[in-house]
C-alpha cells in the first residue's frame, strides 16, 4: 500500500479540542488532494520523495521507548549551559529534559485539552503553516506532539533552548511529524537549537512542522543541527512572522542525513525588522539537501541578509532557492542574498536559483551565486609551507564557509559547529583556533 | 645540499627548461638572475614540487635524496621554502593562526606535539619584531588586501618562523621600497648560517647589496647560460642579458 493510502487509513481526528480538530480535517483534505509532491512540480523539481515514501512507515505512534542521557549526549552542544527539551519517538521525555521557569513551555498534546490555550490556537497556531504545502498540511493532520513555548514582555531568556527530537531506531521505518508554536512576547530575547536525529541507522522521516511570532522589538535566534544518519530524511517548514523593530536569524547547518528539504520563510510584518538566514551544507555519498527560503518584505526600511555555502563531495545534490519579494509598500528595503557553492567532486551537482519579486522602486537588492573549485594556486601556497593536502583544502573550505558562521552568537554552538565540519571533512583541526 | 641535473619541466605542454644545472651547498648564497619569462619561477615552483608542472628529464635531490615523489608539504617538511613571487590571499586565516598551523604541521611530520602556545607566541613576537610587523597585521587574512610590500614582508616573517634549510627567494625585492627592503632583507641575514642555503632569485643588483652571493648564475631560456661571482650582477645590471645569448 502506497503511504498516502496508508495514512488515509490511519487518518483519525482524536482530540477534545474543535478549532484543532477542524485544522486537522481541513488539512488531511488538502493533503489528500495534492498528495506528495513529485519532481513535475517546479518548487521540487531537483528533490524526489521517492527513496523516502517507498519505505514502510509505521503509522501509529511509538510504542515507549527509554534512552539514558549518555546515548543522547553527542547530539547535545557540549558545554553549554541550556535549557533542554528532549522528545524521543515523538513522546517527551521530562526525566532527560530541564524545567525552565523563565518561559512558558506547553506540551502540544496537553495545550489542546488546555482550554487557556484556545486565543493561542485560534489566532497563532497554524496561521503561518495554513495550506502552504502538502507536506506541512500532513503535519497538521497527524502531527500529536511538539511544544508551544511563549516568551513574555521584556523577557531575556537566560539561556538559549535546545529542542532535540529523537528517534530511538527501534522500530522500523518511523514517520515523526513535531509541531513547534514559538511566541516572543515584545522586547524579548530567545535564542533556540533545533536537531532532529535518529539514534540507530533504519529509516526516519521527519516531517516537521515550527511556526515563530516575533513581537515588536523582540530578538529571535533559531538554530538548526542537521547531521543526522544517511538513513533519516527530514523535510522542515519554519515560519518566521515578525513585527515592527524585530531581529530574527534562523541558521541552517546541514551535513548529514538522507534527504533534507528546508522550507524556510520569513514575513516582516512591520518597519525596521531584519532578517538574517544563513546556511552552511557540507555533503558527501548520495546525501541531499534542498534550501527553499522566501523573505516576504511586505514594510518599509526592513533588511534581510542571506548567506548560504554549500560544499559538495560525492555525488550529492544541493539545491538552493531563494525567494525574495518585496511589496509595493516597502520601500528602502535592503536585501542582500549571497550563494556560493563548491564542487569537490565531479559527480556532485548544484542547482541555484535565485528569484526576486520586487514592486517598490526604492530598494536595494543584490544577489549572486558563486559555483567554483577549490583554489589550486592556494592549495599549493599552503602544502608548500607544510600544510598537508587534506588539511589545506579544509582549511580552504572551512575559510568558505566562514562569513555564514561568524556571527553565531552562541560560543559553545560555534565550537561545536567547528567541530562538526572538521569532523565531516575529516580533519582533526580545531577551526576555531583558526 | 641541493642538487639539481639536467632539469627539463613542461607545463601546459610547453617546454620551460631545458637541461638545466645547479648545485647549492650548505652555507652558500645563489642568486638567479635572467630576462622575464626565462624560467625561473618555474624553476622555484618545480623544486617546491608545484603538481601542474611536469619533470620530463633530469632529477632534483636534497641532502642525496631524490625528491621525485614527495608532494610540496613533504618537501617543506624536508626543508624547503619558497618566497611566492606573487604570494596567494587565503581569505578567513589570519597570519598567525596560517603560521601556526604550518609549524605544527611539521612537528606533526616528525613526530612532535604541537608547540606549546607560549613558547609559538614568544617566537612570533620574536619574528615579527625582526621583520617589524605589528600586530595588528598578523591578526588579518592571510594576503587578503595586502600591498605586494606587506606580502614580501609576510612571506619573510613566514620563512623565519619556519627556519628551512633551503629558502628560495623568488623576486622577493619586487614592490619593496629600500627601507622595508633593508628589514627584509636583513631578517633574511639573521636567519643565514653555515648549516642552511639561500637562492635569491631576483632582476636587480640591489638586493644582492644586502643578501651578499657567493655565485650569480644567470637563466636564460631554460638553462644557466653564464655563472659566476658577484661582480657578474654588476655587470648584468650594466649590460642587460642580451649580450648573452
Ligand atoms: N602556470 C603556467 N601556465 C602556463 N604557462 C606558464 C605557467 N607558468 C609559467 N609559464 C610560462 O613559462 C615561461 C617561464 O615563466 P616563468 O618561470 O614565470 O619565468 P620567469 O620567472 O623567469 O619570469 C613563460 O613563458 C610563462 O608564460
Ligand atoms: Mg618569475
Amino acid at each position: 500500500m502506497s503511504l498516502q493510502n496508508k495514512l488515509a487509513e490511519a487518518f483519525k481526528v482524536n482530540t477534545k479540542n474543535v478549532t484543532v480538530e477542524n485544522y486537522k480535517k481541513e488539512a488531511f483534505e488538502a493533503f489528500s488532494q495534492k498528495g506528495f509532491p513529485t519532481t513535475k512540480d517546479e518548487e521540487w523539481k531537483y528533490t524526489s520523495l521517492r527513496s523516502i515514501l517507498k519505505n514502510e512507515y509505521g503509522i501509529e505512534s511509538a510504542k515507549a521507548t527509554s534512552v539514558t542521557a549518555e546515548t543522547i549526549a553527542p547530539y547535545l552542544v557540549e558545554g553549554l549551559d541550556s535549557y533542554k527539551l528532549i522528545f524521543l519517538d515523538g513522546v517527551f521525555q521530562a526525566s532527560l529534559s530541564d524545567t525552565i521557569e523563565e518561559v512558558s513551555v506547553k506540551l502540544l498534546s496537553e495545550a489542546i485539552e488546555d482550554a487557556s490555550y484556545e486565543d493561542v490556537f485560534k489566532n497563532k497556531y497554524n496561521s503561518l503553516a495554513k495550506g502552504q504545502t502538502s507536506l506541512t498540511d500532513l503535519n497538521t493532520a497527524f502531527t500529536n506532539e511538539g511544544v508551544i513555548i511563549e516568551v513574555a514582555k521584556s523577557k531575556v531568556v537566560s539561556k538559549p533552548v535546545e529542542l532535540v527530537y529523537l528517534a530511538s531506531g527501534e522500530t522500523a521505518a518511523m514517520l515523526l511529524q513535531p509541531r513547534n508554536l514559538i511566541i516572543v512576547g515584545e522586547n524579548a530575547q530567545v535564542k533556540f537549537i533545533e536537531r532532529h536525529q535518529s539514534i540507530a541507522d533504519v529509516a526516519t522521516f521527519n516531517n516537521v512542522v515550527t511556526e515563530v511570532f516575533v513581537g515588536q522589538n523582540g530578538i529571535f535566534d533559531l538554530y538548526k543541527i542537521q547531521n543526522d544518519k544517511n538513513n533519516a530524511s527530514l523535510v522542515d517548514a519554519t515560519f518566521v512572522s515578525q513585527e515592527r523593530d524585530t531581529v530574527a536569524s534562523v541558521y541552517t547547518f546541514s551535513f548529514g542525513g538522507n534527504i533534507t528539504r528546508n522550507n524556510l520563510s520569513f514575513s516582516q510584518n512591520g518597519p525596521g525588522c531584519d532578517s538574517i538566514l544563513n546556511g552552511v551544507t557540507i555533503l558527501e555519498g548520495d546525501q541531499l539537501v534542498d534550501n527553499h527560503t522566501l523573505v516576504d518584505h511586505k514594510s518599509p526600511d526592513c533588511q534581510s541578509n542571506e548567506t548560504y555555502k554549500g560544499i559538495y563531495g560525492g555525488k550529492s545534490t544541493g539545491v538552493f532557492n531563494g525567494k525574495v519579494i518585496v511589496d509595493q509598500a516597502a520601500q528602502r528595503i535592503n536585501a542582500y542574498q549571497q550563494n556560493d557553492s563548491v564542487l569537490i567532486s565531479d559527480s556532485a551537482t548544484i542547482n541555484s536559483k535565485p528569484q526576486l519579486e520586487i514592486f517598490a522602486d526604492d530598494v536595494k537588492c543584490s544577489h549572486g551565486c558563486t559555483i567554483g573549485q577549490l583554489d589550486k594556486s592556494a592549495l599549493f601556497y599552503m602544502q608548500q609551507r607544510g600544510i598537508p593536502k587534506v588539511e589545506a583544502e579544509a582549511l580552504l573550505m572551512f575559510a568558505f564557509c566562514s562569513d555564514a558562521i561568524k556571527e553565531v552568537k552562541i560560543p559553545a554552538l560555534k565550537r561545536k559547529i567547528n567541530q562538526l565540519m572538521a569532523d565531516k571533512l575529516g580533519v582533526n583541526i580545531r577551526f576555531d583556533e583558526i | 645540499m641541493l642538487k639539481i641535473e639536467n632539469l627539463h619541466a613542461k607545463v601546459e605542454g610547453n617546454d620551460i627548461l631545458k637541461g638545466l644545472n645547479i648545485e647549492v651547498k650548505p652555507g652558500e648564497v645563489h642568486a638567479i638572475m635572467g630576462p622575464n619569462g626565462a624560467g625561473k619561477s618555474t624553476l622555484a615552483s618545480v623544486v617546491a614540487g608545484n603538481e601542474n608542472y611536469e619533470v620530463t628529464d633530469g632529477k632534483i635531490s636534497l641532502d642525496g635524496e631524490d625528491l621525485e615523489d614527495l608532494s610540496p608539504d613533504e618537501r617543506a617538511h624536508k626543508g624547503i621554502f619558497l618566497s611566492f613571487q606573487y604570494p596567494v590571499e587565503i581569505p578567513g586565516v589570519t597570519v598567525t593562526n596560517f603560521i601556526k598551523t604550518a609549524i605544527n604541521a611539521k612537528r606533526k611530520s616528525q613526530g612532535l606535539e604541537d608547540m606549546p602556545a607560549a613558547e609559538m607566541l614568544k617566537k612570533i613576537r620574536e619574528k615579527a619584531a625582526l621583520l617589524e610587523i605589528d600586530k595588528t597585521f598578523l591578526s588579518r587574512s592571510l594576503n587578503e588586501g595586502f600591498s605586494g610590500g606587506e606580502k614580501k614582508r609576510n612571506e619573510i616573517f613566514q620563512m623565519a618562523m619556519l627556519e628551512p634549510k633551503l629558502a628560495i627567494l623568488d623576486e622577493t625585492d619586487s614592490g619593496l621600497d629600500i627601507d622595508a627592503l633593508r628589514i627584509v632583507a636583513n631578517g633574511v641575514n639573521k636567519l643565514k648560517s653555515k648549516d642552511n642555503a639561500v637562492v635569491v632569485i631576483t632582476h636587480y643588483q640591489r638586493l644582492l647589496d644586502y643578501i651578499v652571493p657567493d655565485f650569480v648564475h644567470v637563466l636564460a631560456d631554460g638553462k644557466i647560460v653564464k655563472s659566476g661571482g658577484k661582480e657578474l650582477a654588476l655587470e648584468l645590471e650594466a649590460k642587460g642579458y642580451d649580450w648573452l645569448k
